[in-house]
């Protein structure tokens, strides 16, 4: 073998392995600045207290809230949504059929939807038209939902997040094996029976990977949430459906952008981008941990 | 042998209403999917049609004056003084400057990562280098746009000393990040749905692994190669927050890298808080955003048809 045909190759592989480096070593980067920023400005007041000063002292606690309570309303909308379609393309659908295929399409366009879109899609449709509507009809055209809330937001989330959870969790109900359903029909099980005390069952794991992803993109998405209900301060936590609420994601975008001064606020914004960035990530280890070993036992199956 | 057959015969009345239920409800959730994308056009799209029928809109703003050039340096994006002015062109310079510094970056690292692990890493490392590129997409885009806001654009600042601390390089930096995953993906998908008969016919003949990688199999999966960086390109021109923060968000007619810019995203989610429902502004903002949809929507498609290509090619291995 010419000795240049074997140097080319190992400048190729080399090049192929340095990309790989760079991505890791810019990951590595991000992570490690705002660790070391963040990390020593943590504090159990920073996470409790409210912030005091025009924020640039106190807690974050109210942001905090406000994203757990937007979250925990998405994924009571988006799991069972969600669910239920992926149940619907993999066990109930004929494969192939038309109405499967568009369902497929309209999945993969609307992971690819920007989102911005989605927010003024909220406005729209959520507040002015469906809340617009039920004002008029339940509220006598006083303003209750026709307004930026966290109900708004939570559904607007929702939409964006629908794809995530439906792709997760057909592929963990592939990875159930088809004799497991056939041993059940046999049984003479109907199919919601087999969906409800086989399928299921067995897909658990991958149910909770879609749902850990969908989460943590939701706590970390701003641009949906920026017009329907997410709010630059308030003194309040969120107690009814349609209170306006503070936003982690929100909160570093505002204090980044708008804040006075910002070398005063610098800490207490690193240590903000800390606590979302942990959020969001310590959900995305699990998940991806989850289903590296859903894809071990689908290769297996 | 199809079960749904012998169900009507063996059940009970109240159990065969249950299963019927059931299989509205999954069926219905499967129909909210596409609903939810029609909803969006048409939501979308409400707000940005007054933009084309409604005289009182068309007083201050048309079509015609947001794309066509005006005379000189009055293609300009100011909708908020005494003369509105409400040209696109700014915009899409700034975002096509911005697209292109971030694909410039993106497509070649990751198309070369996902050559790395579909051809070249050992199976171990495969295990570790995939995961932790996914775990990239999972920064969320305001955290991105905060790291290039604060510190990209200050080492580039002291590095280069350029005259514009944000810029389109400093948020194509940022940009690319968010777009890497997502070629990767796509890329590696394909790379790694090319048959291994391919590689071992390769390498049977005499070829190297590094001709057999890029004579073989790069050519095999290039559909799908082609699908990550329109997917890509798709992802970049949509992106907001990080352009938000990390771009200077000056309306610019200027296709320097190193000066500010506004892209289309960043524009609606800057002004759209503050503009007054149902005024021209108001629509022209949500006409953009359907602008938007259209685009991404178009080039999800072509994608998606790429990698459709990619599995007829393969011969449904993929």
């Amino acid at each position: 073998m010419k000795l240049w045909i074997k140097f080319i190759g190992f400048g190729f592989r080399t090049l192929t392995g340095l990309a790989c480096l760079i991505i890791v070593a810019m990951l590595a980067i991000i992570l490690g600045n705002i660790a070391i920023h963040g990390g020593p400005r943590l504090s159990w007041e920073f996470i409790s207290a409210m912030p005091r000063a025009g924020m640039t002292q106190g807690g974050i606690f109210p942001a905090i809230f406000g994203t757990a309570a937007l979250v925990l309303l998405m994924t009571v909308a988006v799991v069972p949504l969600g669910v239920a379609a992926a149940v619907y393309l993999h066990e109930y659908a004929r494969q192939g059929s038309q109405v499967v295929h568009l369902v497929r399409l309209a999945l993969a366009n609307l992971a690819g939807v920007p989102a911005i879109v989605f927010g003024l899609f909220g406005l729209g449709f959520f507040i002015k038209f469906v809340g617009g509507g039920m004002d008029r009809v339940f509220y006598g055209g006083t303003l209750a939902f026709g307004q930026p809330c966290i109900l708004w937001a939570a559904l607007t989330l929702t939409v964006l997040t629908l794809p995530t959870v439906v792709v997760a969790t057909e592929e963990a109900l592939r990875a159930v094996p088809t004799s497991y359903r056939e041993v059940a029909y046999a049984a003479g099980a109907t199919r919601w029976q087999v969906v409800r005390h086989v399928v299921l069952p067995q897909s658990v794991s991958g149910i909770l990977t879609g749902t850990i992803l969908a989460v943590s993109r939701g706590a970390g998405e701003v641009a949906p949430i920026m017009f329907t209900g997410a709010a630059y301060y308030l003194p309040y936590l969120p107690k009814k459906l349609n209170d306006q609420f503070m936003e982690l994601g929100y909160h570093v975008y505002v204090m980044t952008t708008q804040s006075p001064d910002i070398e005063a606020t610098k800490p207490i914004l690193y240590a903000t981008v800390f606590v979302l960035l942990v959020l969001t990530f310590a959900l995305n280890i699990v998940a991806v941990l989850v289903r590296s070993q859903i894809r071990r036992r689908l290769r297996t199956a | 042998m199809d079960p749904q057959r012998n169900e009507g015969l063996l059940l009970k009345r109240g159990r065969r209403r249950g299963e019927t239920l059931m299989e509205t409800v999954v069926r219905g959730s499967a129909l909210v999917v596409i609903a939810a994308l029609v909803l969006i056009f048409i939501f979308v799209g409400k707000e940005a049609l007054p933009l084309l029928t409604s005289a009182e809109v068309n007083r201050e703003v048309t079509l015609e004056t947001m794309v066509r050039p005006q005379a000189n340096g009055q293609s300009m994006w100011q909708p908020v003084s005494e003369k509105p002015r409400y040209s696109l062109a700014p915009l899409l310079i700034g975002t096509l400057k911005v697209t292109l510094v971030a694909l410039l970056i993106a497509i070649p690292l990751a198309i070369l990562a996902a050559i790395f692990a579909s051809e070249f890493a050992p199976q171990q490392l495969r295990e570790i280098v995939k995961p932790v590129l996914e775990l990239l997409a999972g920064i969320p885009s305001v955290v991105i746009g905060f790291f290039a806001l604060m510190v990209v654009a200050t080492w580039l600042q002291d590095a280069f000393g350029f005259r514009f601390r944000l810029n389109a390089i400093t948020a194509g930096i940022g940009l690319s990040l968010a777009v890497i995953p997502i070629v990767f993906t796509v890329a590696e998908d394909a790379l790694s749905a090319v048959p291994q008969a391919f590689r071992d016919g390769s390498l049977a003949l005499g070829a190297n692994p590094w001709q057999t990688a890029w004579r073989v199999v790069l050519p095999a999966a290039m559909p799908g190669v082609f699908a990550a960086c329109v997917l890509g390109f798709g992802r970049a021109i949509g992106e907001t927050m990080i352009v938000l923060m990390a771009s200077g968000n000056a309306a610019m007619m200027s296709f320097d890298p190193t000066e500010s810019f506004r892209s289309f995203s960043a524009t609606i989610a800057a002004e759209l808080g503050e503009v007054v429902y149902g005024s021209p502004h108001y629509h022209v903002l949500f006409f953009i955003g359907a602008f938007l949809f259209v685009m991404t929507f178009l080039l999800n498609l072509a994608g998606h048809w790429y990698v459709g290509r990619l599995r007829a090619r393969l011969g449904g291995n993929a």
